[in-house]
């Protein structure tokens, strides 16, 4: 449903200005039980030429592999013995979702519903189809990871497909389109300037940094969320939670709680991979040691008590 | 006396509805004599969260659905709530209706444009003489409706990118408030999105203020209002509704569940309670779940949520669904925009129920009643936030404690139990609107409410493409998804 959010222009539109028809959408085509299970009948027949398959959700294996845990409606198929078909016929196939990607939070706990994504369990490559499996335009399944998507992360991807100009070079470590996730969760977060001084929000309404103590990991995160915001102003970030890294596999099992930094000698777990861990703790303590009185006590606020530019340093409003 | 015998079929998957559905079918003399709804997807949400943080139900939960995740995040909430003992504070309530009623007006905007009215422009209807018309704006994907609604859905949904940072699955909503302060600015900025949908609701499905449709109160004032509205897409519906008598599709006569919805000053706008023939208020140590026809072991017989299990099992021979089956009192209860307008006593849904039970029709009409009643609910929350006064109430959770969540989704009553041991979640049951609405049989073999609703329906001879039928699905706004997750 998150696709339906795509504006100027809305969905439908985007995928007509792209060349894209829509051979069927849960949400959208009028064909039903019959109607769609013929349509499915004249793609696996290679009648009617598939294109892309794109699928949200995990793939559901359970119980004991049978698959009966999702079944086709209207037939005695386990949905994964459809999928695997579909992907045969495709000449891309694309999981929508950290769900179809990975296995997503499916795969939470002890993983009841033996679910896995389509190339990938948790950071595994292997999944429904297989670590060596290639669609028949060459390329492994294009993993649009992210729980939920960003609506124009699916549409871009699409178009860039429908206009050939989609290759290996566009994917990262995980097949994930790099239009995306080139970028961090980080970049562009209006904490930004708490994070450079550790700025520390302490509850859940408060404006600070949310690293050190709020469980937020968007300096691991690999997602232009802050960049390309959602529904008109919004992310996580500025919605006032933790960046939970829902676009990398296992996210769904923190090391510790989802909202609650993971530290261990009192230094959280979760650090920015590629910066070295010791001008890190050195970088902080020397940022801390300097934090502007505005930024601390803004940080703990779940409004602005000091504003910019106030003469006087301590001048609250 | 049946001259043929007895035919049976299996229906599915059906489109525009929210995840995966099947519906078995014997019928005679064409019409459906017996019915048996399917929810074919199980994938174990409640096992999930046991043993997990309390806290962390609120990132898992609302992650079982794309469009009732907010309702699942309030219940989660609710639920923390009343383990912690923990008061929300003004700014947070406010806050929390804002984010669910866009989430449940949103729903009712995608129902009846995407999901439901497009049924209507199908090739069986062709030689009606309000095709032509019917077609050009409701087709599915190509009609004028569909460019219409996308639009003004998503800007409308701009209203959580600010008060929830995104839709779906946002974690802004906490036990005690939300994480997102809203500056004066803000305020602005959000009534203006809710006028700007309060624009597309009086030019484009009412062509008619809200207060003057929500002033309509009997069935008499309603057929007036059809009269001079025949353009709105309200109006569109109600013709189509006399014309294939939707009121005598898909009826039933169960009692109506509503939990409340919206609270502000600890009143909810919309009462909790039960109809049936009249108020009663709601007493839910009476609710339990039966898995007799489900494919689920570890109960003997229905049990109350707390002491609920959920153990698959797809061996279990009786079973014929994922879905258990929640009773009221051991009764089959319908739940959505219906029952709780009825439950609330809002006169025209009063009026129409009383005269001929809930329906295709009459859950439609509460439905787009709704959009009309909680927008300018909308403008007066969004008034009433104090920039300055908090948003979000903490308290420490304790070791061993249990809570109930319990809210209105669009769809219906959405309910979550949640119970804690030594600071885990020992368990967590959920029942959805759509557990009640399209639940299997019980021990005492009564039929759930769709199953009901489906019997009795004429089909003609070739079943499968019963359009009859769809309507009557789509017309609970069924979230399969939700229903067994
Ligand atoms: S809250 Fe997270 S994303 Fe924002 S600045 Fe801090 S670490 Fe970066």
């Amino acid at each position: 449903m998150s696709v339906l959010n795509a504006e100027t222009p809305d969905f439908l539109n985007s995928l007509k200005f792209n060349n894209i028809n829509l051979l069927w959408h849960p949400s959208l085509s009028e064909a039903s039980a019959d109607e769609f299970l013929s349509l499915l009948e004249n793609i696996e027949s290679g009648t009617i030429p598939l294109d892309a398959l794109c699928l949200e959700g995990s793939v559901m294996r359970g119980p004991n592999g049978t698959g009966r845990f999702h079944m086709l409606s209207g037939t005695k198929r386990p949905m994964m013995r459809l999928i695997e078909s579909l992907a045969q016929k495709a000449r891309y196939t694309v999981a929508v979702g950290s769900c179809a990607t990975f296995g997503g939070i499916t795969m939470a706990g002890s993983n009841p519903g033996e679910a896995c994504g389509l190339q990938y369990e948790g950071q595994q490559p292997s999944g429904l189809l297989g670590e060596s499996w290639k669609s028949e335009a060459g390329l492994p399944v294009i993993n649009i990871a992210g729980c939920p998507t960003h609506p124009s992360w699916v549409i871009e991807t699409l178009a860039q497909m429908a206009a050939a100009d989609f290759s290996k070079d566009n994917l990262d470590n995980y097949n994930r389109p790099r239009s995306y996730t080139d970028h961090l969760v980080h970049h562009g977060c209006p904490r930004n300037e708490y994070y450079e001084f550790k700025a520390s929000a302490e509850q859940p309404s408060d404006q600070g940094c949310m690293m050190e103590h709020r469980g937020c990991l968007g300096t691991q995160a690999r997602a232009d969320c802050n960049i390309r915001l959602w529904n008109g102003e919004g992310s996580c970030l500025r919605g006032g939670y933790a960046c939970i890294n829902c676009t990398a596999p296992e996210f769904e099992e923190p090391d510790g709680n989802f909202t609650e930094t993971h530290k261990v000698a009192g230094i959280p777990v979760g650090l920015p991979t590629d910066v070295p861990k010791a001008w890190f703790v050195a970088l902080a303590s020397l940022a801390k040691a300097a934090t502007p009185k505005r930024l601390k006590v803004n940080a703990v606020s779940d409004h602005i008590r000091i504003v910019p530019g106030a003469i006087e340093e301590d001048k609250e409003q | 006396m049946t001259t043929t015998p007895s035919k049976r079929r299996i229906l599915g998957p059906f489109n525009r509805v929210e995840g995966d559905l099947e519906v078995h079918v014997e019928i005679d003399d064409d019409q459906v004599s017996k019915a048996k709804v399917n929810s074919p997807l199980f994938r174990g949400f409640e096992q999930i969260l046991q043993g997990k943080d309390p806290l962390d139900a609120l990132v898992y939960t609302p992650r079982i659905c794309g469009i009732c995740s907010v309702s699942q995040s309030v219940a989660a909430a609710q639920a923390l709530a009343g383990a912690q003992g923990l008061q929300s504070c003004p700014n947070g309530q406010l806050a929390t209706n804002l984010i669910l009623a866009t989430e449940n007006m949103a729903d009712h905007l995608t129902h009846f444009y995407l999901f439901f009215m497009p049924d209507f422009a199908r090739q069986v209807y062709l030689n009606k003489k309000w095709f032509e018309q019917i077609n050009t704006r409701f087709k599915a994907q190509t009609g004028t409706a569909t460019k219409d609604v996308l639009p003004a859905r998503a800007a409308w949904l701009h209203l959580t990118g600010i008060l929830a940072g995104k839709w779906p699955h946002s974690l802004a909503i906490q036990p005690g408030g939300t994480t997102r302060s809203i500056t004066a600015k803000e305020k602005i900025t959000l009534l203006t999105t809710i006028r700007c949908f309060r624009q597309f609701l009086e030019e484009i499905l009412f062509t008619d203020t809200l207060e003057q449709v929500t002033a309509i109160k009997t069935e008499d004032e309603l057929a007036a209002w059809q009269q001079t509205h025949q353009t709105s897409d309200f109006g569109r519906f109600l013709m189509l509704a006399d014309d294939l008598d939707l009121a005598s599709l898909g009826g039933t006569d169960n009692a109506l569940m509503s939990y409340g919805a919206y609270h502000n000053n600890q009143e909810p706008l919309f009462k909790t309670g039960v109809w049936q023939q009249k108020y009663y208020t709601l007493d839910t140590s009476l609710i339990t779940e039966d898995i007799t026809h489900s494919w689920l072991k570890g109960q003997s017989k229905a049990r109350h949520p707390f002491y609920g299990k959920t153990q698959p099992d797809s061996d279990e021979s009786s079973g014929y669904s994922w879905c258990k089956a929640p009773r009221l009192n051991q009764q089959v209860v319908e739940v959505g925009a219906v029952a709780r307008q009825m439950v609330n006593g809002n006169p025209l849904i009063q009026a129409l129920v009383s005269q001929s039970g809930t329906h295709v029709k009459n859950r439609v009409i509460a439905r787009l009643f709704e959009l009309a009643l909680v927008l300018p609910e909308m403008e007066q929350w969004c008034q009433q936030i104090q920039p300055k006064e908090p948003f979000c109430m903490t308290s420490k959770m304790p070791d061993d404690a249990q809570g109930i969540g319990l809210v209105e989704a669009a769809r219906g009553s959405l309910g979550h139990w949640i119970k804690i041991e030594e600071g885990r979640i020992f368990n967590y049951q959920i029942i959805a609107p759509t557990t009640w609405n399209f639940s299997p049989r019980d021990t005492l073999n009564q039929p759930g409410a769709l199953e009901q609703a489906l019997q009795g329906t004429f089909v003609g001879d070739d079943e499968t493409a019963s359009v009859a039928i769809q309507h009557i699905i789509r017309s609970f706004d069924p979230c399969m998804v939700c229903t067994v997750h």
